[in-house]
């Protein structure tokens, strides 16, 4: 039974990687997709591994759409700063799971553009150090924080090599029914999980992304369209050195 | 002016001052709003639910943050959706707010109710 | 050398309760300050999503550190067999569990979730070098209390060398565990060094010694107690060799770290163009917490009198302050190295653009919730001093020193 179950699952993923690779406008495409799809009922397992691969050649120069899509579908935009904070300070207090970043290279001086966020490694220094185990790398590769159990000691932000991870500093009023959000307890991206258990294949940032520079999918399915870039196109991670194995690449950087 | 109309007077002024108080006040919420309101019993009997409401819930969300399991009717999410009234003005008023379906009981029990410092208390955006 | 007594600190009541007060004063206020973080939430501090641990881990992990360091003495007497240390023995341990008592109180009421203390108890993550700690604090605790028991009570004679032995590798351990809270980060370019866990167990040395002596010095001195030349010189000197270490083992740390060219920037950060930093490595670190003791403690005049004493500890615990400020904070301002060879010409979320370190000033809650910290180790010890016999009845030479002779 739930073998069968298994591979209409697994043949779900592959004709949806499949759309996402053909069409022109992922988000529209992929949005009628999920009309039929329905919340997950059996655990997540590891033959799945999400992961993204992003073209730095793509992401383009002052364009945010992707931190916009995700303050907005994770309910980052709902984040008030707290009546007598000082605004200067609250910017580096507010709570960001995407950011864009330009880098320049010291070489040659070409400017490369790209958006960082968790990288959901395989081996998350962030996992190791939490003291109570909030701090988790599901079964399908999305590295995320347990809330109920996170003390907020932010010792994984400490640890972190990729400062992914936001604290949430003051009361928020207003939250998203999938994004709970609350004082005192960290989090950062999550791959935007309330939309792959409820079957949905892609992600905010890779929605909004015009410029295709983001391709999501299941790393562990060769036939994905994230498996398929990887394969044909050179690909790095970030801080390689770690040997992290992380779910998010980079090519072009 | 006689007695009578200064009592008169008095009495409307405290009445009004009161309703402009609590007018103010996000909506006073109407009994029977809720889809709770209309329904025979929960999820599960009432004794149980009762009874059992939190391990129901906790259970869940483990099942929801650890496993990806979102489909299961213990969900707290259900919960507000279903027992969050409106108020007048077909505004939905937060389960946790004073007298409302969570707080009603909690307040009464002494019972701290913490799933709404993060979750949400009206029901979904969508 | 005659037998020591032990008696109760037994100055005037007023007095006591004086210093009480004072010390509670100081607690409640740090106290409104913690309610006031707590409910209004971390954005009232200084810390941010880049500096995440601020001026109270500082406190913390420094009254931690001198919390093992404290022990010392003691371990000196029981480990070692120093006897002219054993009457010492009972104030090391109780200003050991003080000092951890402080700290920890500062750490745990830091949390965002502070609340959430029991799951910390009851949810371990056992790759986690901070759940090893917890468990090397509480262990610490009970440790040191059965070493005070068998101290006092000669029923357990028996026990006290062994458990004094116990004790002495568990705080070892303890601040190895501490130092490796930043010696296992990989993230971050001023931590990632093994030499970190080392160098903070000489630091508690240093730091803990410090705290003994100036604690030991005054309430003895309110008490009309007496110390002798000899002891005072033999701590003064031992204190001396554990500030000479510290300089030494920063030495090596920072050797190691110019040798490596990947290290060069946050070598020039902290030792040139870090600004505070810099000022508070070579002002606070060295200067102050290393080179003007040792030179108080070497010198001929100065070295032996009480003043100069008095004077090297407290510079050694202000510069030990220093020292954790920029081995946390400093760590923490470096921006991280995510694109090497490249530079970032801007960012959305404050990643050290044109590798500009980020911004930290204490708040002033921060500042209130440290300074309780350190008044609750005094509080918890003048209490603890005042209801058991933990102070020698005298420390003068006819009595400390084993090679007395009247002259």
């Amino acid at each position: 039974m739930s073998k069968v179950k298994h591979q209409g699952r697994r043949e779900f993923l592959k004709t949806s990687a499949a759309a996402a690779a053909v069409t022109v406008a992922p988000g529209v495409m992929l949005h009628t997709l999920s009309a039929e799809a329905a919340p997950r009922t059996e655990a997540v397992t590891d033959k799945v591994r999400w992961g993204m691969l992003i073209d730095a050649n793509k992401c383009a120069d002052g364009c945010n759409d992707c931190v916009s899509a995700c303050d907005k579908e994770n309910g980052l935009d709902l984040v008030d700063m707290p009546e007598g904070a000082d605004q200067g300070l609250w910017e580096r207090q507010r709570p960001r799971w995407i950011r864009q970043v330009k880098l320049k290279d010291n070489l040659s001086g070409k400017i490369t553009n790209l958006p960082m966020m968790c990288q959901h490694c395989e081996m998350p220094p962030c996992v190791d150090v939490c003291p109570t185990g909030a701090s988790f790398r599901r079964a399908d590769g999305i590295v995320m924080v347990d809330r109920h159990t996170c003390i907020g000691c932010r010792y994984c932000m400490m640890a972190c090599p990729y400062k992914a991870r936001s604290f949430i500093h003051a009361e928020v009023a207003e939250k998203l029914t999938h994004a709970p959000r609350g004082k005192g307890c960290v989090e950062s991206c999550n791959l935007c999980v309330h939309r792959l258990d409820n079957g949905d294949t892609t992600t905010a940032c890779q929605d909004a992304c015009k410029h295709q520079a983001i391709v999501f999918g299941d790393l562990s399915d060769p036939e994905s369209a994230v498996s398929q870039a990887l394969k044909n196109y050179p690909s790095v991670q970030i801080r390689a050195d770690l040997k992290l194995n992380t779910g998010v690449r980079y090519s072009n950087i | 002016m006689t007695r009578k109309s200064v009592i008169m007077f008095l009495a409307a002024s405290v009445v009004g001052l009161l309703f402009s108080l609590t007018s103010v006040q996000a909506g006073e919420a109407v009994e029977g709003t809720a889809k709770a309101d209309k329904l025979e019993q929960c999820v599960e009997p009432t004794a149980v639910m009762r009874r059992n409401h939190f391990e129901f819930i906790k259970h869940q969300r483990d099942l929801t943050v650890h496993n990806g399991i979102r489909s299961n009717k213990h969900s707290l999410s259900g919960c507000v959706d279903c027992h969050a009234r409106k108020d007048a003005s077909g505004k939905a008023v937060p389960v946790n707010a004073e007298g409302q379906f969570c707080s009603g009981c909690h307040d009464y029990a002494a019972v701290s109710l913490d799933c709404f410092s993060c979750h949400r208390t009206v029901p979904g955006e969508k | 050398m005659k037998k020591t007594h032990f008696s109760e600190w037994g100055i005037e009541s007023p007095r006591y309760w004086g210093i009480l007060a004072v010390l509670g004063a100081i607690i409640a206020i740090a106290g409104v300050a913690v309610f006031y973080m707590e409910h209004s939430g971390h954005w009232v501090t200084g810390m941010t999503n880049q500096v995440v641990w601020g001026l109270p881990h500082v406190f913390a992990i420094f009254l931690i550190v001198a919390a093992s360091g404290a022990l010392n003495v003691a371990s000196i007497g029981t480990a070692f067999d120093k006897k002219v240390y054993q009457p010492l023995g009972r104030l090391s341990a109780l200003l050991a569990i003080a000092l951890l008592a402080g700290g920890l109180a500062v750490l745990v009421l830091d949390l965002g979730q502070p609340g959430r203390l029991l799951i910390a108890m009851t949810h371990y993550n056992f790759k986690s070098i901070f759940a090893w700690n917890i468990y090397l604090y509480t262990g610490f605790f009970a440790i040191v209390a059965a070493y005070i028991w068998f101290m006092m009570d000669h029923r357990m004679k028996a026990w006290y060398k062994p458990t004094g032995i116990f004790a002495f590798v568990w705080r070892l351990l303890l601040t190895t565990g501490t130092g490796s809270i930043f010696g296992f980060l990989v993230a971050r370019q001023g931590y990632d060094a093994a030499i970190l866990a080392p160098m903070f167990v000489i630091m508690s040395f240093a730091y803990g010694l410090a705290a003994y002596l100036l604690v030991l010095m005054f309430v003895f001195k309110v008490d009309g107690r007496e110390i002798g030349g000899v002891l005072l010189r033999r701590m003064k000197n031992l204190l001396g060799v554990f500030v000479a270490a510290v300089l030494y083992f920063t030495l090596v740390y920072h050797l190691a770290n110019l040798y490596g060219t990947e290290n060069h920037a946050y070598e020039a950060f902290i030792l040139r163009d870090g600004g505070i930093y810099t000022l508070l490595f070579w002002g606070g670190w060295v200067l102050v917490g290393c080179l003007i003791p040792l030179g108080i403690i070497y010198h001929p005049g100065m070295g032996a009198t009480r003043g100069g004493i008095i004077a090297a500890s407290t510079l050694v615990i202000l510069g030990g302050l220093a020292t954790v400020y920029v081995i946390v904070i400093g760590g923490q301002v470096f921006p991280m190295a995510m694109f090497p060879g490249k530079t970032i010409v801007a960012s959305g979320f404050f990643d050290g653009v044109n590798g500009q370190p980020m911004l930290y000033s204490p708040s002033l809650p921060e500042i209130l919730l440290g300074v309780g910290g350190v008044a609750v180790v005094l509080l918890l010890t003048f209490i603890g001093i005042r209801m058991l016999r933990f102070l020698p009845t005298t420390l003068s030479d006819e009595v400390a020193d084993p090679h007395y002779s009247k002259s």
